[in-house]
């Protein structure tokens, strides 16, 4: 059982470690015009996001006492929103405290943004009511669909990339930052098969929608090397295409393999092992692009020991410390 | 990466309904605008997202039900949460609140009727969990109580925090419950049970109440005074003493307030 009390006093030891300053700064509300007139896709959106560049994970209870006994190499967490839902408890109890030692950053996983039905409104109101009362230091979401009339299917699941669907998901998100008064991250997602009616390429299809609505992006990198081993892209290639200045989070974590029926590699996004050295390279590849940035490991399910997550932490963290100075950096496309 | 296929005929199109309902069911043909990268049937590549969803939600089902996961087994558990699955699949992305349709799902499975218990197992396990996200309340201080005259005690109603729970059952459901989660709990011996959930911090806790207690603490749970409940405790039970269940209440922090009868 965790010695824990909902307000515990911050003692001195406590405090002294903490890498941040307890206030990080709020993301300005921003007004959302959609015209493309009036949203400047290519410029740098510093305001996507109030996380530091540095590493983060995803908020696991069961590392609660480590993480406030010696968080590093980790400054700041991801938790899932949907978790923070209920009424009362633990889990929000623990999400307070954290919130003031540490930046949040809340990751929905239930809002089907892609869905072909309009957005549950009362979800929407449940996650206004978490944003308004945690202020977290980002907001992000998925490029997909998870429920079907009525039906949630607790996964997330792919979209073809038409017109229509450009339309829909714009004005989805719309609605969203409309609602919660502030921009958002849209994620890309792991692929496993296409669609024939698709016109549009992946990035190509993210940069509109950030054009299209001044949301920001969130490039998980991990995604982006199983989507392209399965559907036989080059991950160099995506990442050159995508909007990089929109990206406020980078996204890692571990994926299963599997084989597709003429026997090819198939890799699947699990979140249930350490993150594999190809990811680590894409990942040197992206920040050498996009300079620093808040980088997340992701591990989710056969969640490891703290110090298991604390190392591939750290591995972050290098990368995030080893950059080549700005002036040698290859141009992000402007 | 470049847009493609714009001066092609129209593609397959697959709605998210078609995509749904092959997912769902495995007996159906996946929908024929679903590639690979060559063009190709998507085939097992469909299927990663028919087992993604099968075995998150099983998941999530043992999760949920831990009690009953072991008195079935994990392959009947396993069986069983398929069949569930399909009869409800979640209609709302909270999780955490599944399942409320297993109790009385459990209830009418034929090849389960010989195990009568396991319907109010679940509800406890489910009442357990509803106990752990329930809204936060500041419990009175016992004094209150104890400084109360016994003439305006019996005559104040009771107000109690969101996480409080009673159950009542036919079977053993707290010492079933207890056995399979405590090493040292003694085996069930058959008869009815109540139990009373209240969660001190933030841990839910069962206590077994006696009969005559939870008649009181239902009565008190629809509004009547400590008065009134206790005259249709004494009903049942002559002895009924109702201390005990107060001192687990306020041991619980499960009262938030107290009302006087006007």
């Amino acid at each position: 059982m965790l010695p824990f009390s909902p307000n515990p006093p911050l003692s001195c030891e406590t405090a002294n470690h903490l890498p941040l300053p307890k206030d990080p700064p709020r993301p300005p509300c921003r007004s959302h015009n959609t015209s493309p007139a009036m949203t400047a896709a290519t410029s740098p959106a510093p305001s996507l996001n109030a996380l530091p560049a540095a590493p983060g994970v995803g908020y696991k209870p069961q590392h609660f006492s480590q993480i406030l006994a010696d968080a590093a190499p980790v400054q700041w967490l991801e938790i899932h929103a949907e978790n923070y839902m209920g009424e009362g408890g633990r889990p929000l109890a623990q999400l307070r405290h954290l919130a003031e030692i540490f930046p949040i950053s809340v990751h929905g996983v239930g809002l089907s943004i892609g869905g072909e039905a309009a957005l549950d409104t009362a979800h929407l109101a449940r996650l206004q009511r978490l944003l308004a009362w945690l202020e977290p230091a980002s907001f992000s979401e998925h490029l997909a669909w998870s429920t079907h009339e009525g039906h949630f299917y607790n996964d997330l699941l792919p979209l073809p990339y038409t017109g229509a669907t450009l339309t829909r998901v714009c004005d989805h998100i719309d609605q969203l930052q409309a609602a919660i008064g502030r921009p958002m991250l849209l994620e890309n997602p792991s692929s496993y098969l296409a669609f024939a009616e698709s016109t549009w390429s992946e990035p190509e299809f993210l940069t509109e929608i950030s054009r299209r609505t001044g949301c920001g992006l969130l490039l998980d990198v991990n995604n982006v090397f199983v989507s392209a081993n399965n559907l036989g892209f080059s991950p160099q290639g995506y990442i050159d295409d995508y909007a990089l200045e929109r990206v406020g989070e980078i996204h890692l974590g571990g994926h299963d393999s599997d084989t597709d029926d003429q026997g090819r590699p198939l890799l699947i996004d699990s979140h249930g092992c350490a993150v594999v050295d190809p990811v680590w390279v894409l990942l040197d590849y992206t920040l050498e692009r996009t300079g620093p940035k808040p980088v997340l490991i992701e591990w989710d399910t056969d969640v490891p020991d703290w110090p298991l997550l604390a190392a591939e932490a750290e591995r972050a963290a290098f990368a995030l410390g080893h950059l080549p100075a700005e002036a040698s950096r290859p141009a992000v496309r402007a | 990466m470049s847009r493609c296929k714009q001066s092609h005929a129209p593609a397959a199109m697959v709605s998210q309904d078609a995509f749904a309902r092959a997912m769902r069911d495995a007996s159906l043909p996946i929908p024929l605008g679903l590639v690979d990268q060559d063009g190709g049937r998507a085939g097992r590549r469909f299927s990663v997202y028919r087992n993604n969803i099968a075995v998150s939600l099983r998941e999530a089902m043992h999760s949920a039900f831990p009690v009953i996961t072991k008195l079935l087994g994990t392959e009947n558990m396993n069986g069983l949460s398929r069949l569930f699955l399909r009869a409800h699949p979640p209609s709302s992305p909270l999780m955490m609140f599944y399942g409320a349709e297993f109790p009385s799902f459990l209830e009418e499975m034929p090849q389960l009727s010989h195990l009568g218990y396991l319907p109010d197992v679940a509800r406890l396990e489910l009442a357990l969990r509803h106990a752990y996200h329930a809204a936060d309340a500041t419990p009175i201080a016992p004094e209150i109580l104890a400084n109360l005259s016994e003439d305006a005690l019996l005559a104040s109603r009771l107000i109690f925090a969101p996480a409080l729970r009673l159950l009542q059952s036919p079977w053993p459901i707290e010492a079933i419950w207890r056995f399979n989660t405590e090493p040292q709990a003694p085996a069930p011996q058959a008869g009815a049970q109540a139990v009373l959930i209240t969660r001190p911090e933030f841990d839910p806790v069962p206590h077994l109440l006696s009969t005559a207690g939870a008649v009181w603490l239902d009565a008190m749970q629809q509004g009547a005074s400590i008065g009134a409940a206790l005259q249709r405790a004494t009903a049942t039970d002559a002895d009924f003493d109702l201390s005990l269940p107060l001192t687990l209440l306020l041991q619980g922090g499960a009262i938030t307030g107290l009302e006087r009868k006007r």
